[in-house]
């Protein structure tokens, strides 16, 4: 019943020199390749979980149907030979054509087969037309529109992050430096603030610096409209980003310093740390090599996490924000109960969520000598 | 017994514990209360009814208690109904058939601003001829405006004074609720402070006629919440968002938390493919976007609180928790005590339910503390949303009846303010209270 816990490592088993540097990248290079494989397929999974959530309403049906509805009547309304007939005649074969159609996409198969039809479509993001949204170049592929959203998220997003994890990282240290002083106390007492999301934080920043201050926009992305020149709509961005940036990170910096600082009050209160500093290393030296780089791993897992959870918040983030990315664009389509589009951008988002993975998994490997040197690539 | 007093010692270090037990005690008070005195039904007819439920109120008016911090002092609502308060009607004479009635709403006028609105609700009792009005408004200083005279068009009638045609027309650019109350020639207008008095005399032609009158003067402050854009007490709905969060986030939590532990404990004892089955699921769970398919859900199936609060917690069982719990159970596993139950013959079951999942209850209670929050958060997320419970009034609601009106924009921060710090006190006493209990059951973090 019970086997051992856990393989012992195998690093342990075979123990080896230091590998030369192309061995080591040949290694991390087959891991990645495995996580892909592993979590393309994940993906496909959540996707096909989605597509079963959606159509168990028949609504990806639904799609399918009024797609062909819509290219029949075309056809019938363009074919000349079709326009001369009686409107009955006309009705049944348009009924005849709208039959046909539905044959040839496999609507009158069963679910299981019909099913990964849409899988493939859906994987590909190859869902067909809007019913309502269009894009800003005016068209209504579901894929064109998504994908003209996308870079607004990830811009807003990936800045966010990136700006919470430095300043947390050094938050964190100095904190640890001066542990139990009046700013390391203030931190971990204010830690459970972050219990609130940052649309929240949003709302108050609103509120205080555009409606009472009047002084940052209350939303958007850019200035309406939008200015000509370079220089000026990235200084129109930068502008509009204060706000969104800045609820992202009042919501999150206090409980990521406070994980890091305890982190590294863990890792600096190790032996080998305690033997560095007797030998006079300079204390830079000591945190960079001797407690920043153990924690790193931890650390970047809590990075990946919190975009993570960026991109899960999103919808109602951009929403706030009245920020046209992704989120904001499932925001519009449910108002107008826009069925490809909903789903598209669910798929969107699990791919997001999985690249992200991905990432960490890719940073991890870099950082985490075990991947490098062991085999174990499971435990990462 | 005396493990729950040394627990309770252990607790009184932590102020900001007994802090935050002493908020969610009064929060639950306040849901208790609110379920009693306001019950369902009647909240969601309250929430859901238009002018005839809350005709009394002013549009869109910040609380009462905004006059304490203000210098200028914005006007109460003054409701006079001859119905309810029968001494409004001074005087009555026969004439013909009928009679003639006087009724006099006298009222003092303290304030600095303009009323919202001034409004007379008629109710008449006739059968063919209609009673004839007559309107009469009398400043402080004891001048006399005639505000008009009419035949009732229907047994109820409203006249409301910014409306009616030819008090408009006489008073040109200015309001007439405001031109009735301001010192005469002052520009800027100046309200006229004093008592003021409306008479109206009504004379009716049959001999069973009646009529009732009811004078409302919209202030610009409302009760202790003010009212939103459709004249309903936002009190309604911060006290019912009350019990709505608590209960969406404690059963989120408690479901979420158990359900995990529970599946992780057997699959770290049974192993083999039902931990490989629960491992894989995790991973595909963690691909699968959150919100999005909660908005999906609600937009497909159903709005209803309790679909939505089931998909959460079946969405959120096998999340990051899971793997924590694993890897402790795979430790609590090789246990001597664990050893000495699988000896004596113990079913699987009574050591994964009786032996191995009491063992990570300290571990599992901050984590369901700390958890409760964000499920709040969750559910006030998809109201602003528009995808919250289509009957039920919650904080997420009403912020998002004030984003959708442009609450902030045009400065009526109240509406907003009021159920965000609702929700943060709310949000930050789980919270608080999670990160005390999770120094107290463990030590480790105790001295950080």
């Amino acid at each position: 019943m019970s086997e051992s816990p856990q393989a012992t490592p195998q690093a342990q088993n075979k123990p080896q020199k230091a590998e030369s540097a192309s061995r080591g990248v040949g290694r991390v290079m087959k891991y990645m390749a495995v996580r892909l494989v592993t979590l393309f397929i994940t993906v496909v999974i959540g996707v096909y979980l989605t597509i079963l959530i959606a159509n168990m309403g028949g609504y990806v049906d639904q799609i399918r149907r009024g797609e062909i509805q819509e290219a029949a009547q075309q056809r019938v309304l363009t074919d000349q030979a079709l326009k001369n007939l009686p409107p009955e005649a006309r009705t049944k074969r348009l009924e005849e054509i709208i039959k046909l159609e539905e044959k040839r996409y496999g609507l009158d198969k069963p679910f299981v087969v019909r099913s990964m039809g849409y899988l493939s479509d859906a994987v590909t993001l190859s869902l067909g037309r809007s019913q309502n949204i269009s894009s800003d170049s005016g068209s209504r592929q579901v894929r064109l529109i998504l994908l003209e959203r996308l870079p607004a998220t990830v811009l807003l997003f990936g800045t966010a992050d990136l700006l919470l994890f430095f300043v947390s990282l050094f938050i964190g240290l100095a904190l640890s430096r001066r542990y139990g002083s009046f700013w390391d106390k203030f931190i971990v007492t204010l830690s459970p603030l972050s219990a609130a999301p940052g649309w929240f934080f949003g709302i108050f920043l609103i509120a205080f610096f555009s409606a009472y201050l009047r002084i940052l926009p209350f939303g958007g992305m850019v200035a309406v409209p939008p200015p000509d020149n370079r220089l000026d709509y990235f200084i129109s961005l930068l502008y509009h980003m204060i706000l969104p940036v800045l609820a992202i990170t009042v919501s999150s910096i206090f409980i990521s310093a406070y994980g890091n600082r305890t982190f590294f009050l863990i890792y600096s209160s190790e032996d080998y740390v305690e033997m560095a500093k007797a030998k006079g290393l300079k204390s830079q030296d000591v945190e960079r090599r001797y407690v920043l780089r153990p924690t790193l791993p931890t650390i970047i897992t809590g990075f990946a996490f919190t975009l993570i959870g960026l991109w899960t918040g999103a919808p109602i983030f951009e929403t706030v924000f009245n920020w046209p990315g992704l989120g904001r664009v499932i925001f519009q389509a449910v108002g107008l109960y826009d069925t490809p589009v909903i789903v598209a951008s669910v798929v969107l988002f699990a791919y997001l969520l999985a690249i992200t993975v991905f990432l960490l998994d890719f940073i991890y490997a870099l950082v985490d000598p075990r991947v490098k040197i062991g085999g174990e690539g499971k435990s990462a | 017994m005396k493990s729950l007093l040394r627990f309770f010692n252990d607790l009184k270090q932590y102020p900001s514990a007994i802090a935050s037990m002493v908020i969610i005690l009064i929060l639950l008070g306040i849901s208790v209360y609110t379920l009693v005195t306001i019950p369902y039904a009647e909240a969601v007819r309250l929430w859901r009814g238009g002018e005839d439920v809350w005709y009394q109120l002013p549009k869109t008016v910040p609380p009462a208690w905004v006059n304490s911090f203000s210098a200028t002092k914005l006007p109460d609502t003054i409701i006079l109904n001859t119905a309810t308060d029968p001494s409004l009607k001074t005087g009555e004479e026969p004439s013909g058939d009928g009679k003639r009635i006087n009724m006099e709403f006298t009222f003092d006028f303290p304030y600095d601003e303009f009323p919202q609105e001034m409004s007379l609700y008629l109710k008449a009792k006739y059968d063919e001829k209609a009673p004839f009005v007559s309107l009469t408004w009398f400043k402080p200083d004891g001048s006399k405006i005639s505000l008009g005279n009419f035949s009732m068009q229907g047994a109820t009638q409203n006249f409301r004074f910014s409306q009616d045609p030819k008090l408009k027309n006489r008073f040109g650019e200015v309001q007439p609720q405001e031109a009735l109350l301001a010192v005469k020639g002052s520009d800027p207008l100046q309200v006229e402070k004093g008592q003021y008095k409306l008479q109206v005399q009504a004379i009716t032609f049959e001999k069973e006629s009646e009529i009732n009158v009811e004078f409302i003067e919209y202030g610009k402050v409302y009760g202790i919440a003010g009212t939103d854009h459709m004249r309903r007490n936002l009190m309604v709905a911060l006290l019912w968002g009350m019990p709505v969060a608590l209960s969406f986030g404690l059963i989120a939590a408690l479901g979420t938390s158990i359900a995990s532990m529970i599946i992780a404990a057997f699959g770290a004892w049974f192993g083999g493919w039902i931990d490989e089955l629960i491992q894989r699921v995790t991973e595909i769970n963690s691909v699968l976007p959150f919100l999005p398919i909660l908005i999906m859900v609600g937009t497909f199936y159903s709005r209803s609180i309790f679909t939505i609060l089931a998909v959460t917690i079946l969405l959120s069982i096998f999340g990051l928790s899971i793997k924590n719990y694993r890897a402790i159970f795979l430790q609590v596993r090789e246990m001597p005590y664990i050893e000495a139950a699988r000896a004596y013959g113990a079913s699987n079951s009574r050591i994964i339910l009786n032996y191995l999942v009491p063992r990570i209850i300290p571990l599992l209670v901050p984590g369901l503390v700390t958890g409760i929050p964000s499920y709040v958060f969750l559910e006030a997320s998809l109201s602003v949303l528009g995808l919250g419970d289509p009957v039920l009034p919650t904080w997420g609601k009403i912020i998002q009846d004030a984003e959708f009106n442009g609450a902030l924009y045009q400065g009526m921060y109240y509406w907003v303010m009021e159920p965000a710090i609702l929700l943060m006190i709310t949000g930050l006493a789980f919270s608080m209270l999670g990160f005390a209990l999770d120094r107290i059951f463990n030590p480790r973090l105790r001295g950080m």
